[in-house]
């Protein structure tokens, strides 16, 4: 469900490889073709993608934390089967995502080692905590929200195992967030209450989304490859606005205040146009010193040792199995 | 952290209804086929996408090599005459 931000090039080391063979890759993405795994690729390429969609797959996986608490405590059965049934998606949604990223050559062993060190870096998002119900709500409504803002360009990624894992994704996602938006109606039509807690969810969560897309174009030095080889089809800045377009008159709907007092509609562009964001907070909390960052690798850390068994278990079954059929 | 051998990656291949073929969806690691089939059921098959699956070793499958696209299949691009479209057929014979 979740990139962000994950889609800047890996420019540090810029191997030799044969200029004809680069022009012909590069005319193939100009003409619209697919990639796919066994297809000569710039060795830059390989990387850039390799991370982008394992950081994406981390993405999903840590995803589940922040909602996975809330199943137990959803408050109705009606409510916890649709929130049983978008963490699952979630979970889903990153096996694909680690799939296609095994098509690149590196094994789902190796990301999930990446992740656990924390060496690899998954979407800011998941480092703010989800503190009441209200915010299964927000996540659903606003983080869902512009994870499609972002995913639905992906679908026509450049390389072909992506593309297919996002047509997967998309097709799943529309539910999550229009469960998420159901919660907001259903609290913003209730009591004073439960109205102030639609209204607190979304005062947390809205800056965080925006934040969701990556940084300013005037500052993200990276995309500029990705749009070339149409990894990436929109800079983040168009992103965003799609998405700040497409949920103010939702706010409204549900008579909620978006938390910028600088929002306003720009009758010249036809666009709303937002406040400053606070950059500093999205630069620490990828930094690691996000509210739950710590939290959550330790999470997936103690799920990852406590699930050795399983694994241990299984692979023993299966040897028994091929020695007894020899 | 190396691949572990023994969770090997399988093909997944789902028959949406009767009357069309297996098509493939993706792929899975999974201890043995027991396993394979019942991720795959939970990984593809979430929302009435299948009523059959199939699952492959991946390793199993020989791939033609992307390398040799022009050599394999330019022969099937040259020869316009494989196609009804290449001869004629009076007008008034109508459709044929």
């Amino acid at each position: 469900m979740y990139t962000q931000a994950l889609n800047a090039t890996d420019s540090q080391i810029q191997p030799v490889e044969d200029m004809s063979q680069a022009a012909a890759f590069q005319a193939r993405i100009d003409a619209e073709e697919r990639i796919e795994a066994n297809d000569w690729m710039p060795e830059t390429y390989r990387r850039t993608l390799a991370r982008q969609i394992s950081q994406h797959a981390h993405s999903e996986i840590v995803g589940m934390l922040p909602e996975g608490n809330w199943i137990t405590r959803a408050p109705s059965l009606r409510r916890k089967a649709a929130l049983l049934a978008k963490v699952q998606d979630e979970c889903g949604h990153g096996l694909y995502l680690y799939a296609a990223a095994e098509t690149l050559g590196i094994s789902r062993e190796q990301f999930f080692g990446q992740l656990l060190s924390g060496n690899a870096k998954y979407s800011s998002i998941f480092n703010y905590p989800a503190t009441t119900w209200a915010d299964i709500g927000a996540i659903g409504w606003l983080v869902d929200g512009a994870a499609i803002m972002n995913q639905i360009p992906l679908c026509r990624c450049s390389y072909g195992p992506y593309a297919r894992a996002m047509i997967r994704v998309c097709k799943e996602e529309s539910f999550h967030q229009r469960q998420g938006f159901e919660i907001m109606v259903t609290l913003s039509r209730g009591t004073g209450e439960q109205k102030a807690m639609a209204q607190d969810a979304l005062n947390r969560w809205w800056w965080p989304c925006l934040m969701m897309f990556g940084p300013p174009d005037t500052v993200s030095e990276h995309s500029d490859a990705s749009m070339a080889w149409k990894i990436k089809r929109f800079s983040n800045d168009e992103l965003r606005q799609k998405f700040v377009d497409a949920t103010v008159p939702q706010a409204q709907h549900l008579g909620l205040m978006l938390p910028d007092p600088d929002l306003r509609f720009d009758e010249a562009s036809g666009h709303w146009l937002y406040g400053e964001i606070d950059w500093n907070e999205f630069k620490q909390v990828l930094a690691g010193n996000g509210p739950c960052n710590r939290d959550r690798l330790a999470a997936r850390r103690k799920a990852h040792a406590e699930g050795a068994w399983v694994r241990d278990a299984a692979a023993a079954h299966a040897l028994k199995q091929m020695r007894a059929a020899v | 952290m190396m691949e572990n051998k023994m969770m090997p990656l399988w093909e997944v291949f789902i028959r949406s209804r009767n009357g069309l073929a297996h098509k493939h969806v993706g792929s899975l690691h999974a201890t043995d086929s027991k396993m394979a089939v019942q991720a795959a059921r939970d990984v593809y098959t979430r929302r009435g996408e299948g009523l059959s699956i199939w699952v492959v070793p991946s390793a199993a499958i020989v791939a033609s090599d992307p390398s040799d696209k022009a050599m394999m299949f330019e022969p099937a691009e040259s020869k316009v005459y494989r196609h009804p479209t290449f001869y004629e057929v009076p007008d008034e014979i109508g459709h044929m």
